[in-house]
């Protein structure tokens, strides 16, 4: 009898030391299935954060090297530079992207850089326990926001999605969630999609992917993922901001000197 | 090939395409940014890579990615700039990456100023980055040896799987000299099938490579960090480069100096000559590893009274100096860090004061 389901080839047959309920498995086997799909394995690079996620080597089973704090997109854009024909992703947490490295990520996607990254939104700071993000919503508590993110003092969350969609060169922005069957079926997609793009070489691709962190939201896995569909989906809405497809057309030419 | 007439930043660019390093990631500041006007129409024309990365900081992991990624890679910068970058200089020492850094050097601290300095000895070799991490660093004192040294620095990163820099004031990017380049080498880290993350279908075999600097287990830490030290032990032992002028003979005063104002010494040191004063002169070409030995034997000649440091810093490699004396002699530092060269005129007068008696 034929085989279903199983694990991707490029997953190591591994426990995580991901918390329960967290979805960092659940997006690292969607990456690790469109790596054996588009069967791009020997040909891939991945770079891993700082963060819960700095040993997605452990998981995923390709290249990887090991980013300082926010540096991921410099780091692909070397690689991707002056090895082109390699397959690169970047895979980050919204502290990664979002405060330290938002500066990289902005410039990078600017400059249509042709990797592939990864941002896993869950509105806080995992690994080093609990504090506010850029992404956190108002009023929630964190450890560093115990009475709740004032906006009045930090502002509103960061929509990064759609922040980068106001450049004009990036190709491929899309949001998507990791919180149920039919979020991930979506989710997987895009990935896929976004992987796809950079096969053709065509344009930079990120998708965002909102996930819950049960352990430091305070909650079980259960009511985690309830506070993501109704709090954080209402702020951060699913779908695609931007794609090659609609790039073109819209801008006018740009005089030069 | 015949000599050319170059200026040094310009020098600097041409000698590492000849030096088979075709990746080049850099930010603009005065007063290297040549090497990055030079690079953004050459490399072009050698089919290589130029990137003007959106910070210094972006750009040290662009060098990190090209250079995990197993090619030949190199930025330049200027002393605020490689501070910034010193993040991402830790980070290729902890994860073992070949890359070359040049620092043309400008005065501090802060934004300080565009002119030459040497204020950067401390952070070059002894506090490049966080945590125990070197780099071997190399001191051209003209636009011929900052070529040489730019060709010789990318085999040795690769030997090492360390960072290389190369520290020139202002001045060796600044003035132009005729210059004579070097043959091509070999355009390639021969070793880097063994570490770096090319993909796997690129490489023998079917091991995967981990670019990495994290190791949360206390003895694995410990032991990247003993390998580590043990390359750090062995460019003592294999890469000192120093040059020794008038130490032939009986001199009374021992000068160490190095780069541009190394240069000055020795045109006060001739004059001295012609009035009856020997002085002999170390200078370092390599600062880290350091010429500890050479250092110690020329100032215990039984002729030297004295040893001067001279450099263009407020007193940091004087400190090595010092070290290296080991109190067998009295150490003096002398020194400007506002832009301007000390004269030989005012080495000459420094000389004879420090020969007077009391």
């Amino acid at each position: 009898m034929a085989k279903t389901f199983q694990r991707p080839r490029a997953m190591f047959e591994a426990h995580t030391h991901y918390c329960p309920g967290c979805t960092h498995g659940v997006i690292h086997r969607l990456v690790a299935e469109t790596i054996d799909e588009l069967e791009i394995r020997g040909r891939t690079v991945g770079i891993a954060p700082v963060g819960c996620a700095v040993m997605a080597y452990n998981y995923i089973d390709c290249d990887f090297q090991e980013a300082a704090h926010g540096r991921a997109p410099a780091m692909a854009t070397g690689i991707k530079r002056v090895r082109p024909d390699l397959m690169v992703f970047t895979y980050q947490g919204d502290g990664d992207l979002a405060s330290i490295g938002m500066g990289e990520i902005i410039h990078a996607a600017n400059r249509g850089e042709k990797f592939t990254t990864i941002f896993v939104n869950n509105a806080i700071y995992g690994m080093t326990g609990g504090q506010m993000a850029p992404t956190t919503m108002p009023n929630q508590r964190t450890t560093t926001s115990p009475f709740g993110r004032k906006t009045e003092e930090v502002g509103m969350p960061i929509r990064v999605a759609e922040l980068l969609a106001t450049l004009v060169t990036p190709g491929y922005i899309t949001r998507q969630a990791a919180i149920g069957p039919k979020y991930i079926q979506k989710a997987k997609r895009a990935i896929r999609q976004a992987f796809q793009y950079q096969l053709e070489n065509r344009c930079f691709s990120l998708v965002e992917v909102v996930s819950t962190c049960p352990t430091n939201w305070g909650m079980t896995p259960q009511e985690a993922i309830h506070w993501a569909e109704e709090v954080l989906l209402p702020y951060y809405p699913l779908g695609d901001l931007k794609t090659p497809h609609d790039q073109q057309s819209k801008e006018k030419s740009c005089k030069a000197k | 090939m015949s000599k050319v007439l170059m200026k040094g930043n310009e020098a600097i660019a041409e000698a590492a395409i000849r030096a088979g390093c075709l990746n080049y990631f850099a930010y603009p500041i005065t007063p290297q940014s040549e090497v990055a006007e030079y690079l953004s129409w050459r490399m072009s024309e050698v089919d290589g890579v130029f990137l003007q990365g959106e910070s210094e900081v972006a750009v040290g992991y662009m060098i990190f990615g090209a250079a995990g990624a197993g090619v030949r890679v190199f930025t330049t910068s200027s002393s605020p700039g490689i501070s910034l970058m010193s993040e991402a200089i830790s980070y290729l020492c902890g994860a073992q990456l070949p890359a070359v850094f040049v620092n043309i050097m400008r005065g501090g601290p802060g934004l300080g100023g565009i002119l030459p300095s040497q204020a950067d000895y401390f952070q070059a070799t002894k506090g490049i980055g966080h945590g125990d991490c070197r780099l071997l660093v190399m001191a051209p004192a003209s636009v011929q040896e900052v070529v040489e040294m730019v060709m010789t620095a990318f085999p040795l990163a690769e030997k090492y799987r360390n960072p290389v820099m190369i520290l020139g004031d202002g001045l060796i990017g600044q003035m132009m000299e005729p210059v004579e380049f070097p043959d091509h080498l070999k355009s390639e880290p021969t070793n880097k099938d063994a570490w770096a993350s090319n993909g796997i279908d690129f490489r023998k075999g079917s091991k995967r490579n981990l670019v990495r600097s994290l190791f949360l287990d206390p003895e694995k830490l410990n032991d990247n960090n003993l390998e580590l030290r043990a390359k750090y032990e062995r460019m003592k032992r294999e890469e000192v480069r120093f040059e020794a002028y008038n130490t032939q003979g009986e001199y009374s005063v021992l000068i160490v100096s190095y780069g541009t104002m190394s240069r000055v010494c020795k045109t006060a040191i001739e004059t001295l000559k012609a009035e009856g004063i020997e002085v002999g002169l170390i200078r370092p070409q390599t600062l880290f590893p350091y010429p500890e030995i050479a250092v110690r034997e020329a100032a215990r000649k039984s002729s030297c009274r004295a040893v001067l440091c001279i450099e263009m810093s407020m007193g940091q490699m004087v400190e090595d100096v010092e070290r290296c004396v080991q109190g067998a002699r009295p150490v003096q530092w002398y020194g400007k860090c506002g832009g301007d060269v000390p004269t030989p005129e005012e080495i000459i007068d420094l000389v004879k004061r420090t020969l007077s008696p009391m």
